[in-house]
């Protein structure tokens, strides 16, 4: 039932101004989706001069986009199981006990996204460059896996603190060691929290361009080889092509990822 | 065995905890803190300017050409930016996440949520990548304000010096919209979280006070959801600071903070100048976040 005194209706400007917020966040994205068709190589004329489908068979055929892409999906895997592991111990810490300095870990991994990417990206060159690390996939990887944990952190914390502790003790009470407890109870709890902290972890990981320019050296990851094309294009239809791609291999993760934990709300406040 | 370990570990709190928050903090400490602390190291180092070799020896010669006139301009045209910035993507977050949180039906709601977040986390590169295409001279956004006759306005706009350029994707303003559009979703998601949590009863119980609805608007939704503006502009703002990558994308020629950092390390060489130059925003958002906590933001994150 809702009271009349708030009045439950938008007012036309709102709803407006709603709807031109929310154009705005999406019709950009679009564009790039009519772009792949244009038959037009040099420029980005708009109206089209007419339309192609041909980009696409283009773009399958470019050696070094699939050794992009093969590279760009490896180091999201690595940095993503990275994040796994790391982010869950550290929420499984921060859950069960309290202890001196349990701010200063949250503060911590919150960092890495908190303080613009060019800082994380240029102390991590240096660093690798005062100890002469040469640059390679794992180093790569090692920069994704900083901003990449505390996303799964985030997730599996916001699980943790939604659980019900009695259903631990009573699996300690029951006989069941702590490993047991683990698999049996807190890991069927956390699992959604985990596949969504991971997906987004990996969409992350996938398209990070920044931190990725500072510690990739000779090779190209996806994101890489766009940037690439922004500053000197050559290949402007087949970037496009990318373009597109990337935005549709990260929306499924993304979206499933926001319906998981959508999901998990909902029926946390039937039983709330 | 593991039951042994187990209860082993039970009657050890503190060896358990440390078994669980080791590998995560030795990673963080290790290899981020210990990169950042080196960072700060080297911004006390100098660069022979004959030799381009890195003088390590403490000096704060580097930091003193961060004052000079080129470099201040650097901070001035960037924060100034960043403030630009985070102003507008608050006035167009601000209807969207109200609208979102407190009149849209529980399945509307729940789209719009989906809608508002996908492009947090999906491609920031090509979603600037994207406004190369719409503000091309020969592009949509061009075709567009020709069609309406605005190109005397448009011309106009460009012809300032300050914010001006020689075509929309080389001026500040072309810049300023992509930087608006790109961090849009980092304010939306505070500002609806701190309005959803403002409770209906509240806004019930000033209506039947007698406050009109632009007065409740006034006197209780925007003081309640401040928090998360300010949650939001943290991100705006700290974005803002440090990107290299749009500035690059669309060709602006005038040096922001991130792009000088980017060619200081990478052409130039000389990484004491740009390591100090990062000290930069990382003192601005130090400031900024121990401002932002007294406003009570944190809650709202």
């Amino acid at each position: 039932m809702r009271s009349n005194s708030f009045d439950p209706k938008a007012s036309w400007g709102l709803k407006l101004a709603a709807l031109g917020g929310l154009l705005f966040l999406h019709a950009p994205i679009l564009i790039i989706f009519l772009y792949t068709l244009t038959p037009d190589e040099t420029t980005y004329t708009f109206p089209l001069p007419g339309i192609t489908f041909k980009w696409f068979g283009v773009a399958l055929q470019r050696e070094d986009l699939w050794r992009a892409l093969t590279l760009s999906l490896k180091v999201a895997t690595v940095a993503t199981i990275a994040a796994l592991i790391l982010g869950t111990l550290a929420a499984a810490a921060v859950y069960r006990s309290s202890f001196f300095g349990r701010e200063a870990v949250s503060f911590l991994l919150i960092l890495p996204i908190a303080l613009p990417g060019i800082v994380t990206g240029i102390a991590l060159r240096t660093a690798l460059g005062g100890f002469d690390i040469p640059f390679s996939f794992w180093t790569i990887v090692i920069g994704h896996a900083t901003f990449c944990v505390v996303v799964v952190y985030n997730n599996v914390l916001a699980r943790f603190r939604r659980m019900q502790g009695s259903q631990i003790e009573a699996s300690m009470d029951l006989g069941a060691n702590s490993f047991q407890t683990f698999r049996y109870v807190i890991f069927p709890n956390i699992a959604t929290a985990l596949l969504a902290g991971g997906m987004l972890a990996f969409a992350l990981s996938f398209d990070e361009v920044i931190v990725t320019t500072f510690t990739a050296g000779q090779d190209t990851t996806l994101p890489i080889w766009i940037f690439s094309q922004l500053t000197r294009p050559r290949d402007r239809p087949v970037t496009n092509v990318v373009a597109m791609l990337v935005m549709l291999i990260t929306f499924v993760p993304i979206f499933l990822a926001q319906r998981l934990s959508a999901q998990s709300s909902d029926t946390e406040g039937e039983t709330k | 065995m593991l039951n042994r370990a187990s209860t082993y570990l039970y009657h050890r709190p503190r060896l358990a905890l440390a078994l669980l928050l080791g590998p995560p903090m030795i990673y963080m400490v290790v290899v981020y803190l210990g990169a950042l602390f080196n960072l700060l190291i080297y911004s006390f180092y100098s660069l022979q300017e004959f030799t381009g070799l890195i003088v390590r020896e403490f000096t704060l010669s580097t930091y003193a050409q961060l004052f000079e006139p080129a470099n201040l301009d650097i901070f001035k045209r960037t924060t100034v930016m960043a403030a630009a910035v985070t102003v507008a993507d608050a006035l167009i977050a601000f209807p969207l996440s109200y609208y979102t949180a407190k009149f849209a039906s529980p399945r509307l709601k729940t789209w719009l949520v989906i809608a508002i977040t996908i492009p947090l986390w999906s491609s920031y590169l090509v979603r600037v990548y994207a406004w190369k295409l719409i503000l091309a001279q020969e592009g949509i956004l061009s075709w567009f304000i020709n069609l309406l006759h605005l190109d005397g306005v448009l011309n106009r706009l460009l012809s300032f010096e300050s914010i001006g350029g020689s075509s929309l994707a080389l001026s500040p303003i072309g810049l300023f919209i992509v930087f608006v559009y790109i961090w849009l979703p980092y304010m939306i998601l505070p500002i609806l979280t701190s309005l959803e949590r403002v409770p209906k009863s509240l806004l019930e119980a000033s209506g039947d006070l007698g406050a009109k609805p632009l007065q409740t608007f006034r006197t209780v939704i925007l003081p309640l959801a401040f928090p998360g503006v300010v949650a939001g502009s943290i991100f705006t703002f700290s974005l803002t600071l440090g990107d290299f990558i749009a500035p690059i994308a669309l060709g602006n020629s005038k040096f922001f903070i991130g792009m000088a950092v980017y060619s200081y390390q990478g052409t130039a060489g000389n990484i004491p100048l740009a390591a100090a130059m990062t000290m930069g925003p990382i003192v601005i958002m130090i400031v900024y976040l121990l401002i932002a906590r007294r406003l009570g933001a944190f809650d709202a994150l």
